[in-house]
Order: structure tokens, then sequence, then C-alpha cells
């Protein structure tokens, strides 16, 4: 039966070219604009680490001054290098890193090459188990090398390529800013999406080029890229050990979700016990959001992202809305051909089931032509100069949903024609011929 | 013109006719709302920087280590590329309008203040600041030779003194700081716990980056101190408009020949019409993007008015037919299906409006929208009065055509 109404309603489209074209080219164009808006929304506001995003936590905490305290108000988005480091000594979680953004300068030694800059990242020893940095040669660095402030560094794949021509370059040199250092390690390609580790840079870009231990950063003064936030006097010196700034991002993982409740007792209590040293000036105010909760805070995904996911779905709305309509059109005008139909035997049953696959199968057209579309939109993000262009890809999943959405889209939009076409009466329409 | 015999025919065609509205309505509200949005999008692309766009170059250098030598080397690097031919002025400083990196200070009008009043950005000025960004100073003066101080003795607290006597500001910021008086001479609190008296006000300047919002985008700051390449790194250098690439070029030369030990980064030396473009790029494409979806919009609606009126004709060929036997002109006929338009346009516009408002509302709870002035309506309205016009009229036109005679046919 389903191949005969789909034959019919071949037929039909041959028999009605500019309203059947109408209504594909309108179904395309919804799901073409939804496609790629639905894919632009999802990468950005994907997991970036789905093995352990609900026990990775980011820690805030109230270390401002007397001086601007408004009550209720959200703590610093960073914490001071004072803190960080004192949590970091407890060592309460599984494991816990404290990460800052940074931009060093390096001196390639092969003949020929000229000197460049990239973005570097300073951290402690747990960040790459924590985040499951995957590595292709090497590892990271140890607990030790961070207290004797090593000089040693983990490069990044694109690095290890334009310094070593992507060869084992574990145990070389390699110049920073005028220092030596001994490679531990190189990274394999890694592009978590969001960059969900540091809000305060580029929440869509590469991750950095080489990562080196935070205490190394500081003895040799490299260079720090970020946000930062100073509220006492710093004495001319804000990224100092004592300094009241706040510029750090601290990150613990625990064993599991269910330990979060007794993690945030022990950030009260070590808050508690600075103000009670004189160090915290405000009332304890302490935060600790996993990974998603933390993406969901900082607004991740750019309002005008998710502005045209909305736009996108308004569109098709309308395409839909005007699909109906012309369905509408279409299966009225042939009110004759179905009363002939009915009068010769048809249930209303199957003059509904043939007017719904009809629908489909506009859908199904529409969803071909919308396919390219999506494709040709999401073309058209990757030449814009945001930093999250080039990844505007369509997946398997994106493929499979366009097919779901502009068949369902279309069936649903053919319920109305079909239940109208349905109702025709035989005995009128075989009358006026 | 009869309305009544329109209306009870619609009622008859209820179905269709309520699609119809309802494609307007949504229409009516989207495309109100993307007007809105592509009108403060293009405010924004064409906002007034303050600074001569049109004759800057922007070079960013950076030190490979620290440079222990590096206020001497800012200084001979500037006395160089002031000597390019072709340069009218060049300047050092801590950040660049459309740069993003961007230095930024709470400012309190009283030393007891718990809240700062609002938070600007602090641009540090040698003696060509003004002359080589082109700022027009509106009120007051420029610094004087004695008030510029370095930058690095005062951030390491040389002579433990960190005070900033005098200060240019914005008349955007002098007016939110000190509405309706001469903002001349007054004081305010911003690095340290001594006053910095303002003695000068420049039209405008803008903020490196969108901090704050569009109402913040120029609280601004000038300071006269004079900073060195590594804290940003960022020389300007203001020429003739038509010698930007030759001197751009040269420029680079000069800062080169400084020594190896520094890193010229090539992607930032750009012109400061091109670091403006880069910075409005978001805005534009958003602003395009609206206006595509808007036009695509219209056009569907349009398609869809036009299949729904064919398919009236064609049911109502006879009793159109009926209707020209019986004395109706061809106009009265197109007119018909004109005004039974027009009031379909009509409910769905209304009802459009409505939800334009109720849209308006969601954006500006949830994504800092501001909200939707009154004038979008009536412009959406006549968009949508007239798509509808123009959509009935081929359809229209063929049921005048329909001959008399069709009344005595059979089918």
């Amino acid at each position: 039966m389903f191949s005969y109404y789909f034959n019919l309603a071949l037929r039909s489209f041959r028999r009605d070219k500019a309203l059947t074209a109408l209504m594909v080219l309108a179904i395309a164009l919804g799901i073409g604009a939804c496609m790629t808006t639905l894919t632009v929304f999802r990468i950005l506001s994907g997991d970036p680490i789905p093995t352990k995003s609900d026990r990775l936590f980011y820690v805030q905490m109230d270390a401002g001054g007397k001086q601007g305290f408004v009550p209720g108000e959200e703590p610093a988005d960073q914490l001071t290098r004072f803190d960080s480091e004192a949590l970091l000594r407890e060592k309460r979680g599984l494991r816990q890193t404290m990460t800052t953004g940074g931009f060093v300068k390096i001196s390639p030694e092969r003949e020929g090459q000229v000197p460049f800059t990239t973005d570097a990242r300073y951290a402690t020893a747990d960040f790459f188990a924590m985040f499951e940095v995957p590595m292709l040669y090497g590892s990271g660095w140890s607990h030790a090398d961070d207290e004797n402030r090593a000089r040693t560094v983990v490069l990044s794949k694109e690095v290890n390529e334009r310094l070593f021509g992507g060869a084992n370059s574990v145990g070389q040199r390699v110049v920073l800013d005028r220092t030596e250092f001994t490679v531990a390690g190189v990274m394999d390609y890694w592009r978590p999406t969001p960059r969900f580790y540091d809000m305060t840079t580029d929440r869509f870009s590469e991750s950095e080029g080489v990562f080196v231990p935070f205490s190394t950063s500081r003895d040799l003064n490299l260079d720090r890229q970020g946000n930062i936030d100073c509220w006492g006097d710093t004495g001319g010196d804000s990224t100092g050990p004592n300094a009241p700034c706040a510029w750090i991002q601290y990150w613990v993982e625990l064993e599991s979700a269910s330990q979060a409740g007794a993690y945030r007792d022990y950030l009260a209590n070590y808050s508690e016990q600075q103000r009670a040293a004189g160090r915290f000036e405000r009332p304890t105010n302490v935060r600790l959001r996993n990974v998603m909760e933390l993406l969901e805070h900082f607004r991740v995904v750019p309002n005008d992202v998710v502005m045209q996911l909305w736009l996108g779905f308004g569109f098709l709305l309308v395409c839909l809305v005007n699909t109906i309509g012309l369905l509408l059109a279409k299966f009225l005008r042939r009110g004759s051909e179905i009363g002939v139909r009915r009068a010769l035997g048809a249930s209303r049953r199957a003059i509904f089931a043939q007017c719904l696959v009809e629908a489909g199968t506009v859908g199904l057209f529409g969803g071909v032509l919308g396919l390219g579309l999506a494709l040709l939109g999401l073309w058209g993000v990757r030449q814009q100069p945001a930093s999250y262009a080039s990844l505007a890809h369509l997946d398997g999943w994106m493929l499979l949903l366009t097919f779901v959405l502009a068949l369902v889209a279309s069936v649903l939009a053919g319920v109305l024609p079909a239940w109208r076409a349905m109702q025709v009466t035989p005995a009128m329409q075989l009358k006026s011929q | 013109m009869e309305i009544r015999p329109i209306l009870s025919t619609l009622r008859r065609h209820k179905t269709a006719a309520a699609l119809i509205v309802l494609e307007i309505a949504l229409t009516c509200a989207i495309i109100c709302n993307s007007l809105f949005m592509i009108s403060d999008r293009i405010t924004q692309v064409f906002e007034t920087s303050g600074i001569a766009e049109k004759e800057l170059l922007r070079l960013q250098i950076v030190s490979i280590g620290n440079d222990a030598e590096q206020d001497a080397r800012t200084r001979a690097d500037l006395a160089a590329l002031r000597a390019i031919p072709g340069v009218k002025a060049a300047t050092v400083l801590n950040q660049v309008p459309f740069g993003w990196s961007s230095w930024n200070s709470g400012i309190r009008l009283k030393q007891e203040d718990e809240r700062p009043m609002l938070n600007a950005t602090t641009y540090l000025a040698d003696e060509q600041f003004v002359d080589t960004l082109g700022v027009n100073i509106v009120a007051g003066r420029n610094f004087t030779a004695d008030e510029y101080r370095e930058a690095t003795d005062l951030l390491n607290r040389i002579g433990n003194d960190d005070s900033v006597p005098v200060a240019l500001i914005t008349r955007a910021l002098a007016e939110r700081m000190f509405p309706g008086e001469d903002p001349i001479g007054k004081e305010f609190y911003a690095w340290s716990e001594s006053p910095t008296r303002v003695i000068g006000v420049m039209e405008h300047l803008v903020r490196p980056n969108t901090l704050g919002g569009p109402s913040a985008r120029e609280y601004t700051i000038v300071f006269p101190l004079r900073t060195h390449y590594n804290l940003g790194g960022n020389y300007l250098v203001r020429t003739d408009p038509e010698r930007r690439q030759e001197v751009m070029e040269q420029a680079k030369q000069v800062l080169r020949a400084g020594g190896n030990d520094r890193i010229l980064m090539e992607e930032n030396s750009l012109t400061m019409e091109e670091m403006r473009s880069k910075f409005h790029s978001g805005s534009r494409s958003m602003a395009w993007l609206l206006g595509v979806v808007c036009v695509a919009l219209m056009l569907i609606t349009a398609l869809g008015i036009i299949g729904l009126a064919s398919f009236w004709v064609q049911q109502r060929t006879k009793q159109i037919g009926v209707r020209r036997a019986l004395g109706a002109t061809r106009g009265q006929i197109l007119r018909y299906f004109q005004t039974e338009n027009f009031i379909l346009a009509s409910i769905g516009i209304a009802i459009g409006m409505l939800l334009a408002f109720a849209i308006n509302q969601v954006l500006m709870g949830k994504y800092d929208t501001a909200r939707l002035p009154l004038y979008y309506l009536p412009t959406g309205a006549l968009m949508l009065w007239g798509l509808g016009q123009l959509a009935v009229y081929a359809p229209a036109r063929r049921a005048a055509s329909i001959p008399p005679a069709t009344a005595t046919r059979s089918a």
C-alpha cells in the first residue's frame, strides 16, 4: 500500500510542479536554517570531557577586600595565588591543579628557523591526568618537577611538528624566553570544546602550544595572559605569592560526584580560617561547580549563537505554516479525485494515509535539499573569523536528525490538510462533475 | 467596496484564512525583532571611535625573555619610527582601540566610597599620544611636559609614589561622572588613594573592547604615564592614508633592526582600519545573517500567499464568472481579492505586533537586548501590507480576467 501511495504522490508532484517545488523549497529552507544553527549550537554547548565532567570541579571563593562588598554577590571568577597554593598543598581531592594562561617566545635551534610566539599554559603536574590529555610521546611532568621549578615543558603536537618535524622529542632541548627547557612529553592533538579549563580567555580557541610548570613560570617571570583582578595594594607585583589578585584557575577531581558536599565544607572551613587569620575580610562565600555547571554559569555559548538558534526554529515554523497552507490547497484542489476514490471504496483512513505519505514525500525531498543548504550554511559559518568557526561540521547524528526533522515536520504539517481531505464527501464531488 | 461578502467568504474558508494570518503574524514578529537587531549591529559597526583611523598603523613587538633595557629601547624605537619619512607622529601605549586587550580600573568619586561608581579603561600616554591618535580635546587642555612620568616607576612603586595627579577623560565619562557640571578641575580616585584631577575632556575615545556593554563604550581615562614596549607591546604610527603601506614596511624594518632578541608580531601589526574591520566582523556577519533571514522569510510568506490565493481563485472561478456576468467590472474583482488580502494581513499584523513584543520581552530578560522601539511596529506592518498586496496581485489579475461566459459553462 505504501509504495502505491508513494507512487501516487510522485504522480501528483508531476501534475503540479510549481506548487510542489514551492513546498519542497519552503521545507528545505527551514530545515537548512535550523540544522545550521543547531549544529553550531551543539558544538558550542557540548560536554568537553564527558567521561568525568561530573567529577571535575572548579573552585571559587571570595578573597576580596571589605571595599566594594555586596552581600549575595558571586565570588571572584578566579583564585589568588596564595589560596591556590594552600589548597594544592593540602591535596584534599583525588587530583588537583592550579593553572593560568601565558605567552612565551620560542627560539628554535634548527638552522633557518626564526623565533616565534605561542600561547602557553602554566599548570601543576596533575593537569594532564585530570583533563585526560592525550600524549603522543613521553608524559606530563612530576610533582617533584613542580617543587623544583624544573625547566621542563610539554609541547603540543603542532609545536612539536614545527620544532622537531613531528619526531619523538622527549629529552630534547627547547629554548623558551632565553631559558633552556627539556621536553617531558608531546601531546597528541587535543582541543576540548569549549576550552573549559580557562573561562577568562577565548573559550573556543585551540589549546595552548606549550605547557610549563606553574612554579617555573613564576621563577622565570614568563608573560601572563588572561584576566587578573586586584583589590588591595599589590606592591608593584600583581603575580607575587601574596598579591591580592585573582588570576588562577583552580580545579579539583573528586572520586565521585557525591563527594562534592564534603569538599565544599572543606572550602568553607578553609575560608573561615582565612577570615579568622584576617586575610579574608568578607563572609565565607565559596562555589564548587562541575564542568557543565561552570559552562552554564559563564554562559559559554555566545548570545548571538543562541539567538541564531531561535531564529532558525522560528524560520522553520513559518516554513511549516506555509507548507500546511499549500498542502491544504493541493489536497482540496483534488477534491474530485478524492471523491472518486472514496466512491470506489477507499476508506477515510486510506485517504488520510495517502495524504500523509504525500506530505512525508515532500519532507523527504525537502530534507535532501535542506541538507545541501545546511552544508552550505555551515560552510558560510566556517568562513567567519570566530575561533569556533573551523569546528562547524555536520556529524552523523546531525545528518540523521536532518532527515528525521524534515520527515516529522512535513508529516505534522500534513495532518491538518489530510484530515480535511478525508472529510471530502464523495456525493458532493461527484455531483458537481 | 462591500466588505461583508468578503467576510462571509472568509468564514467559509476558516482554515486557509487562519493559516495565512498565522504566517503573516509570525513573519511580522520575527522581522520586527530582526530589524531591531540589525539596526543595533549597524550602529555598532558605524560607531565613532574618536581617533584618526585612516591614518594609523599599529605595530606590536615583544621581547624574548625579560628586557632590562626596555625603557631606553622604547625611546630609541620611537625616535627611529618618528624619523621615517611620512610619519607625522608615533607613540607607545599599553592598549589600543579595537585591540581587545585592556586595562581597567574602578572609579570612585570620593575617597571613602565603598564601591566604585563605574569601571573605566585606562590608556597610558606619552607626549605624542594626543597627536598620534588624533583625539579631539573639546574642553580644558592636553598634558604639559612636566606632567608625564615613567609608568614603570609608578607600577614598581619606585619612590613609593603611586599618585596620578592629572588625567584626560572622555565627554561620555564626564557626563556620567559629573552630570550637568563642568568636569574640568573635578577630582576622582582610580589607582591610588590620592586624587586625580580632570584637566581635559576628549570628544570621543573608545575602549579596546566591549566590556561593560554599549553604554560603557567610551568610559575612558588617559593618564600621563610613559610606558615601554613590553607593556602591551603597542606602537601606533600616524601617517597619510595613502602612505600607510610604505610606512608600515619601513616601520617593521626599523623595529626589526632594533635587535634580534625581539619578535615583531606580524599578525597583529595592522592598519587601524583593518583592526576596526576585524573587531566588528561578528556584528557585521550577524547583521547580514539577519538580513538574509528577513528576505527569505518575506519570500516564503509571499509564495505562500500566492499559492493559497491561486487556489481560492481556481475554487471560485464559477462564482467570479457569475459576478462578472451580473455586471461586476474587472476592477471590482481585482479589488475584491486585494481587499480580502488586506483584511487577512491586518489581522496577521495585529497578532504579529503582540508576538513581536512578547519575543522582545523574552530576549530582554535573557540576553540583555534593549526594548523594541515602537516605530519598528509600523515599519514591519507597512512591509507586510506591501508584501501581501504584491503577492496577491498576480492571482487577483488572473481572477479579474475570468470571462463572464464561464458562468454559463457547467464545470
